[in-house]
């Protein structure tokens, strides 16, 4: 299509302006997680490392990390699992109640974070006998199976179904179908499903804070409860630029893995 | 039907009284009606008709991917109706070929040894000699998407011929390929079916493909067989007005006109290169019959020319003539004219109903 001059400028300038107020704040936070002013006097006076070794050496931190990871990865295992099942079921078979299940399992992902944690919740602790690491790695995973689902049927719907039947017409079963045709071509999208799956569980802070055990923080649980705590501020502003440097990367690999063709390799 | 020079006499493929209906409820289509069918050993077999007539349905009953609403098809004297197709001796190449993308040439041709736990040498030896049966020899690291669409349909066929199988599907195979490739490949696929001896089950809409690729033909409209028969019998004496229509030209004097011209009420089909043109004065010889009409349309097609008739006693009839030096008479548009045939020539379609 081709835009006149103005329509360009014009279009150009909102585009900036719109990168300005998203981009522009982050910048600010690690900025400011090298500002010597404990009160981010603003331009700084000088810059230090001091935060980032204090937040390198700060306990609470460390632990965060640790249990954010070990409930990202158990939670992203169990979905990967469960998701590319539900993907392969539902794109290979036909069977009553097929639409109404693809819509249950995408469902989590649509529902405000805050109905999904108070049902959990509710759940939980009425009827399971309260709250553990266990009931935060399960509520991570209902809505971590929506992305990895998602991703594995685009592909299982792009690959078609022909592939399954040539390969069951060469004599091999469905087990050994799977294995041999059906999952190489769906390696790629499940590895993108699964980082962006890991991502979402690491940073989230709703469902969290409704079924997290006692005693139990993940990294946004602790930067929350020292927001607003002065003498933190500048450790909590470190730890979200580390964030932000990390969300990068997985971001990134999602990207490149999904854009990237099976039958082209 | 009779048939001239049986291949053999063992049944490779046996269909009765096959029904196929997809849907439930009110929203049912019957895709195929209660089809049989016995498939020689060793014979080229075309399933023709329009799309939708059930033709690939039947095929894919017999690979085993469709389980019948009704009936049984046997292989080789097995019934194998609701086996799965891991455990049927057929193997198919697919319109769009369906190879692995995510491994060589060669992996996909092995592919069906390898499942069966062929040991790996005799798997290498047997896939590059289905490579080279396929002229593909040089191929074997490549992958699909480095193929160009008749080299992909050749692995598609090397891949299932390599299982040595009782019987050969093969569903629309030349349908993507351009003209040129497809005649080429026409007379490849027959020269490979002879080679092997293996029964092949031929899927097309394609009259031409099918009269010249087949031993036998069955003509599919709406989910049932209207004949089977070898290519010059469903050319010469169609069964049906149908197969009349569908494999060839639809050439038929009905009712009226057939009265008038030859002397019965009734369906009769004449083959358009079987008419003569002549003056409009002509009268027909001995063993002949004749028509008076008008040409509506005169049509070029490089080696012949095809003529438009409308005739007097009403209806149409189309004419084929080579274009020789001696063609005899060329009319032109609304040049009223004599169509001549021989009565030999003629088939009666309502009397073999």
């Amino acid at each position: 299509m081709i835009l006149s001059r103005t329509a360009k400028w014009t279009l150009g300038a909102v585009f900036a302006l719109v990168m300005l107020f998203i981009y522009v704040p982050l910048l600010v936070v690690v900025v400011n997680s090298f500002n010597v002013s404990l009160t981010f006097q603003w331009p700084p006076p000088g810059f230090t490392m001091e935060w980032w070794a204090r937040a390198i050496d700060n306990v609470g931190v460390r632990e965060a990390l640790l249990t954010s990871v070990g409930v990202a990865l158990i939670a992203t295992t169990i979905a990967l699992v469960l998701g590319t099942l539900t993907a392969v079921a539902l794109t290979q078979y036909a069977f009553f109640g097929r639409q109404s299940i693809s819509l249950l399992i995408i469902l989590p992902i649509a529902l405000p974070g805050i109905v999904t944690g108070v049902a959990l919740n509710t759940m939980f602790t009425s009827w399971l006998g309260g709250l553990t690491y266990l009931t935060l790695v399960v509520a991570h995973a209902t809505f971590c199976i929506v992305v990895i689902f998602n991703n594995a049927s685009a592909r299982l719907r792009r690959l078609g179904g022909n592939f399954v039947e040539a390969s069951m017409d060469l004599g091999a079963t469905r087990t050994t179908t799977f294995w041999r045709v059906t999952f190489p071509n769906m390696r790629s999208a499940l590895v993108a499903g699964a980082v962006l799956a890991f991502g979402l569980s690491f940073d989230e802070i709703i469902v969290t804070t409704f079924t997290a055990g006692p005693g139990i923080q993940t990294l946004p649980l602790w930067i929350f409860n020292n927001l607003f705590r002065p003498q933190q501020a500048p450790i909590v502003n470190v730890v979200a630029a580390a964030l932000i440097l990390v969300s990068i990367l997985p971001l990134y690999l999602a990207q490149r893995l999904s854009d990237d063709q099976t039958g082209d390799r | 039907m009779p048939r001239e020079e049986p291949l053999s006499d063992a049944i490779a493929v046996q269909l009765r009284g096959v029904s196929k209906t997809f849907g439930r409820g009110d929203d049912t289509v019957a895709a195929v009606r209660d089809v049989d069918l016995d498939v020689l050993d060793g014979e080229f077999l075309t399933l023709l008709g329009p799309s939708g007539s059930g033709k690939t349905t039947v095929l894919r009953m017999i690979a085993g991917f469709e389980l019948p609403t009704a009936g049984t098809v046997e292989l080789a004297g097995r019934d194998v109706t609701d086996v799965p197709p891991f455990d049927r001796d057929v193997n198919t190449v697919f319109q769009d070929y369906a190879l692995f993308p995510h491994m060589t040439v060669q992996q996909n041709v092995e592919y069906g040894l390898k499942v069966k736990r062929v040991p790996k040498a005799d798997r290498q030896a047997r896939a590059a000699e289905a490579l080279a049966q396929v002229q593909l020899a040089g191929y074997a690291n490549r992958r699909p998407h480095q193929l160009s669409g008749g080299q992909r349909q050749r692995v598609a066929l090397a891949r299932a011929l390599v299982n040595r199988p009782k019987v050969l599907l093969l569903d629309e195979p030349l349908g993507a390929l351009d003209l040129k490739l497809r005649e080429q490949m026409q007379v490849e696929l027959k020269h490979i079916q002879r080679l092997v001896g293996i029964t092949f089950i031929f899927v097309t809409h394609d009259q031409e493909e099918a009269l010249t690729m087949s031993d036998r033909i069955a003509v599919f409209d709406s989910g049932r067989i209207e004949q089977v028969g070898t290519p010059e019998e469903v050319y010469e004496k169609p069964g049906t007005e149908f197969v009349a229509g569908f494999v060839g030209t639809s050439n038929l004097l009905r009712d009226a006109a057939a009265e008038s011209v030859v002397g019965r009420p009734g369906i009769v089909s004449i083959r358009p290169e079987k008419i003569r043109l002549a003056e409009a004065a002509a009268a027909p010889g001995d063993g002949e019959h004749g028509v008076a009409g008008t040409v509506r349309e005169v049509i070029y097609l490089g080696t012949g020319t095809r003529f438009v008739v409308d005739l007097d006693v009403g209806g149409s009839l189309v004419v084929l003539q080579q274009n020789l030096h001696d063609r005899g008479l060329h009319p032109r548009s609304e040049q009223p004219v004599t169509l001549l045939w021989r009565t030999s020539d003629e088939y009666d379609l309502s009397r073999s109903e």
